[in-house]
């Protein structure tokens, strides 16, 4: 493992009907591909972003913010790649 | 050990690992497990989520061919729910701190979480609580042994555990892998236990919430005969129900030996066994019973059994298949029989007073002429497969008898424009169950080409009594002198006039009555099928002298008591070797 690297970014859920199931399957794909650990915070809610079943009880709605935390030598990478998603609106905008 | 006191509902007894059927509600008991079980608990656990998983993969694949990549997203995220180690975890570690069972481990935790989803704001998120619970249902009828195509893809012998079974669910019934039933609702008249007897299939019914308390895959003993269930039976009350169970198969191996024996008396006076049934499959298990016919073919079943009444095809199919599978032998079919205590979804709202007495059966049917017609039609139209016979119930008057033949004639006049074949000759008979038709039956005899004596209904209208009034039920006996008079005169004014008459009450079907009825001049007798080789048995150990003895004799007493004593003595007399 390389140096432990911790970067986190806080996103509004841009896409009209919030974190649903396609929204997060694909962010549970792309937090797969990597090394760090993935955690998403939304109001005093708390998942690991590799697991569906925690995503979903993020009940994050449209708008609503996430703060997405990456963790190890990828992180940087991960957050990217997450951020990215989110952003896109999860190909719904 | 559990042990339960329910109703019996069709005797015998079976042992085998329950298998707890989809109920409307789930109510997991919360019981605590002994740390020994805990391995044997998440085993289970696994064991479900795995299942539940495939069957939501397959779903999702089906979805894609079917409806496109938008539902089988859905099932997508279900199966990847349900494959979430997290998921798994967090029950596991219930079952492992708290000691709960994986069934109400799991059920807590996924009640948590839909919960949560209650206060989202968001109408489409809060939406997926209903996905939450498809989850939870899904695997929890895998924790619990309920697979979902349930009953009808059993792959070994089990004993159903249900709520109630509807009458669409008994048809789908795989019977070689059904050895019991424990219900929590229903009584001895319930449909469910009309089946059961007639399947020849141990059931207790009235248990309660036996689905609560019995875990898919554990051992129960149903003892349909004395109305008990024991759930995880000690060895020592095994032992005793298999040496029952034992006995109880020995005698009806000896009773089923006799299926292709002649139903005659021992001085050479033959009497024809028909059977009564309810779906157009049982005809095939009548005729394993060694029915020679069938008796009454009840049609309610089709309109109960459907929230929308079925269509002339589905009717049809219905009755051609009871006919093919009868062959050259006759088959009785009734008209729908609605009302009273068997109200179809679209029979409407409007409550009788006194159902019984209400707008029901034939009279509900002449009120309802397009859907009486479309009936008729599918009848008439399978009665080209066979020796078919048609049978109007609750004729009260000679005038109702008239009219149901006159949409009959009406109908054979519609299909015979359009081409469409039947058969013209088709023999037009009623049941005789009121106390009215029964007084008049040399007069209906007249117009009819057949009689049935229904004594289920003749002997609650003759009594007063409704049986299925627990208050008054034990005024209810068939055997009550008034009754049997009127069998009696049914059976002359038939013989008078030379016109075929039947018993197709439960009456029939019951040893004890057996001499009587043939005493009284009975020779066609309709019954339940499993009640067939037993009925057969007594046929072959008596004489028509004696028979005519013990009628001679019944008509003399004056009160129900005392026939029903000489009737149990002289069938005791009988066969000493039967107890029950």
């Amino acid at each position: 493992m390389g140096a432990r690297v911790v970067v986190e970014r806080e996103i509004p859920i841009p896409n009209k009907e919030g974190l649903h199931f396609r929204p997060i399957m694909q962010f549970v794909d792309i937090a797969q591909r990597f090394h760090a650990g993935v955690t998403v915070h939304c109001e005093d809610r708390r998942a690991d972003g590799r697991s569906p079943m925690e995503m979903l009880m993020l009940v994050a709605t449209h708008g609503t913010k996430v703060r997405v935390v990456a963790e190890g030598a990828d992180a940087q990478a991960c957050i990217e790649a997450l951020a990215g998603l989110v952003e896109s609106g999860f190909g719904e905008l | 050990m559990i042990t339960k006191k329910g109703i019996n509902a069709s005797p015998g007894v079976a042992i085998g690992p329950a298998f707890v059927l989809d109920t409307e509600e789930y109510r997991i008991p919360q019981r605590t497990i002994d740390p020994a079980q805990i391995p044997a608990q998440i085993r289970n656990l696994d064991a479900a989520l795995d299942a539940a998983r495939q069957e939501v993969a397959e779903l999702r694949a089906a979805a894609a061919r079917k409806l496109g990549d938008e539902t089988a997203v859905i099932f997508a995220f279900h199966e990847q729910f349900i494959a979430d180690p997290k998921l798994r975890t967090s029950v596991v570690d219930a079952i492992e701190q708290q000691r709960h069972t994986g069934a109400y481990a799991f059920a807590q935790i996924m009640n948590q979480r839909q919960r949560l989803f209650r206060n989202v704001p968001d109408p489409y998120l809060k939406e997926r609580v209903r996905d939450l619970f498809d989850i939870e249902r899904r695997v929890l009828r895998h924790i619990l042994g309920r697979a979902r195509e349930d009953v009808a893809r059993l792959t070994e012998p089990v004993v159903i555990v249900a709520q109630d079974i509807t009458p669409s669910q008994a048809i789908s019934l795989d019977r070689r892998h059904v050895l019991g039933f424990a219900i929590n609702v229903g009584g001895q008249t319930s449909h469910m236990a009309i089946i059961a007897r007639m399947l020849g299939i141990p059931a207790v019914v009235a248990l309660g919430d036996i689905t609560a308390d019995v875990m898919g895959g554990e051992t129960l003993v149903i003892d349909g005969t004395n109305g008990i269930v024991i759930a995880n039976p000690d060895a020592e009350s095994l032992a005793r129900y298999q040496a029952r169970q034992h006995e109880y198969e020995r005698l009806t191996t000896r009773l089923r030996a006799l299926r292709d024996q002649p139903a005659i008396t021992r001085d050479g006076v033959p009497a024809q066994l028909l059977a009564n049934i309810e779906v157009p499959e049982e005809a095939r298990i009548a005729f394993e019973f060694g029915a020679e016919g069938i008796g009454l073919f009840r049609t309610e079943l089709l309109f109960l059994s459907s929230p929308r009444p079925p269509t002339e095809e589905q009717q049809y199919e219905a009755f051609r298949t009871v006919m093919r599978a009868a062959g050259d032998r006759p088959v009785i079919i009734r008209t729908i029989d609605l009302g009273a205590d068997k109200l179809a979804p679209t029979m409407g709202g409007q409550h009788d007073h006194n159902p019984a007495l209400g707008l029901r059966s034939l009279r509900y049917c002449l009120l309802h002429l397009d859907m009486f017609k479309v009936h008729l039609r599918a009848i008439l139209r399978a009665s080209v497969e066979g020796d078919m016979r048609i049978m109007f119930p609750m004729i009260a008057t000679l005038l109702e008898l008239r009219q149901a033949k006159t949409t009959l004639a009406d109908v054979m006049e519609d299909l015979e424009e359009e081409g469409i074949p039947f058969r013209r000759d088709v023999p037009i008979g009623i049941m005789v169950e009121t106390p009215a038709a029964a007084m008049l039956a040399s007069i209906f005899a007249r117009e009819a080409g057949f009689l049935s004596i229904g004594t289920n209904d003749l002997t609650q209208y003759t009594l007063a009594v409704d049986r299925a009034n627990e208050r008054v039920a034990h005024l209810y006996s068939a055997h009550n002198p008034a009754v049997i008079r009127l069998i009696h005169q049914v059976v002359r004014a038939a013989r008078r006039r030379d016109v075929p008459v039947n018993l197709c009450g439960e009456m029939a079907g019951a040893p004890i009555y057996c001499q009587l009825l043939l005493g009284l001049g009975l020779q066609r007798l309709s019954m339940a099928p499993a009640n067939i080789p037993l009925i057969k048995g007594v046929i072959r150990s008596t004489t028509m002298e004696r028979c005519q003895t013990i009628a001679r004799k019944v008509m003399q007493f004056d009160g129900d008591r005392q026939v029903l004593n000489y009737l149990r003595d002289e069938f005791r007399g009988l066969d000493p070797e039967d107890e029950t």
